[in-house]
């Protein structure tokens, strides 16, 4: 798993934010055990609290949960793991929304600049 | 807060007319990294000698677990000095058998799998490790202690980037949910995304202590250039 840091936001949070990344990429797929505490900070270069701290939050999304003797998996709620894809998505073009925005694009524009995007890939 | 682990209260420390610790108050739970920030010169290694007995406060105390420092208290904390302090003529396994003799709550399993992890023969003289090398060892012994209270005083003084990050590795490792961690140090961009909370320490005094993640939610930026801006020349 590859994990990206922002240094001026709470570690927190991106560890929450990446967790359902990797979920809803299926980088870790439904029902799947999940590394212990310890594992994911190592790998993630983080303080183990804080990675505890923000499994416990994500166990109250209902994303993963947890099995007292064998650990924590992902659910197996295929309509929960799309939510949260939904989520992501929703988020990541809310900032794009708002750079266009910003740049002082009107939606044709942006519809317009989209479709010419994916031109480009079909000649790929 | 959880059982209080370390406590000064009070404490002063002058060398000469020189204030080093100018009444320096503050509690430590169990459980947490904490990073120990402050610019050179600011009382960093002054603390940690105080804390392991190797100085005399002018005024005030320490205490580990309720116990003044003493016998006691060094039984159940790890110190990494900020200078090399290891008999520099010992072979790796003969330093691993040195540390077994010292300390009761030493893993020599602990320690042998994380040298054997980088590669080091036991039978190699200390003295001719590079500077490094020299660091991961006497590191990797001090977290291989099953400790209360680690105190580490600059553990990556002069290593490259790439070991700062084994070294971190290192600590994460070793470091268990009722152990406390103190790291000194001014490489902060490195240290911050282990760390829980953070000691801003000038001149003898804390300035400022808070969660990294308070930290960033309400100044909107990392700890690195907050203490770039609390600390500017």
């Amino acid at each position: 798993m590859k994990w990206n840091f922002d240094n001026n936001m709470p570690i927190y949070s991106q560890i929450i934010e990446q967790i359902k990344l990797f979920i809803s990429s299926g980088d870790i797929g439904a029902g799947e055990r999940l590394p212990s505490v310890r594992e994911l900070a190592t790998d993630a270069g983080v303080n183990p609290n804080t990675m505890q701290r923000a499994l416990s939050e994500l166990e109250g999304t209902g994303l993963i949960f947890s099995d007292k003797t064998r650990g924590r998996f992902v659910t197996e709620d295929a309509e929960l793991i799309a939510r949260a894809r939904r989520e992501l998505a929703q988020k990541s073009i809310s900032g794009f929304l708002n750079y266009m925005h910003s740049l002082g694009c009107t939606k044709e524009e942006i519809f317009s600049l989209i479709k010419d995007c994916e031109g480009d890939d079909d000649n790929e | 807060m959880s059982e209080i682990i370390f406590s000064c209260n009070a404490l002063t420390k002058k060398y000469g007319k020189n204030t080093a610790l100018d009444s320096l108050s503050f509690e430590l739970g169990r459980g947490s990294i904490v990073g120990l920030l402050g610019p050179n010169g600011s009382g960093k290694t002054t603390l940690m000698k105080i804390a392991n007995g190797l100085l005399q406060p002018t005024e005030g105390e320490i205490k580990i677990k309720g116990m003044p420092v003493g016998t006691g208290t060094k039984s159940i904390v790890s110190y990494l000095p900020d200078c090399m302090s290891l008999p520099e003529w010992m072979r790796i396994r003969e330093l691993v058998k040195f540390y077994c003799d010292f300390y009761a709550d030493f893993s020599a399993q602990k320690a042998e799998e994380m040298l054997g992890n980088l590669g080091l023969e036991s039978e190699t003289r200390f003295k001719t490790l590079s500077k490094g090398n020299k660091e991961k060892v006497q590191l990797i012994l001090t977290m291989s202690r099953n400790a209360e209270l680690y105190l580490l005083d600059e553990p990556m003084g002069g290593v490259d980037p790439a070991t700062r990050d084994y070294i971190l590795d290192t600590i994460i490792a070793g470091y268990s949910e009722n152990s406390t961690v103190v790291i000194s140090t001014h490489l902060i961009a490195d240290v911050e995304k282990i760390l829980d909370t953070v000691l801003f320490i000038d001149k003898g005094r804390i300035v400022r202590s808070d969660s990294v993640d308070n930290i960033r939610s309400n100044e909107g930026k990392s700890v690195d250039a907050l203490f770039r801006e609390v600390f500017r020349c």
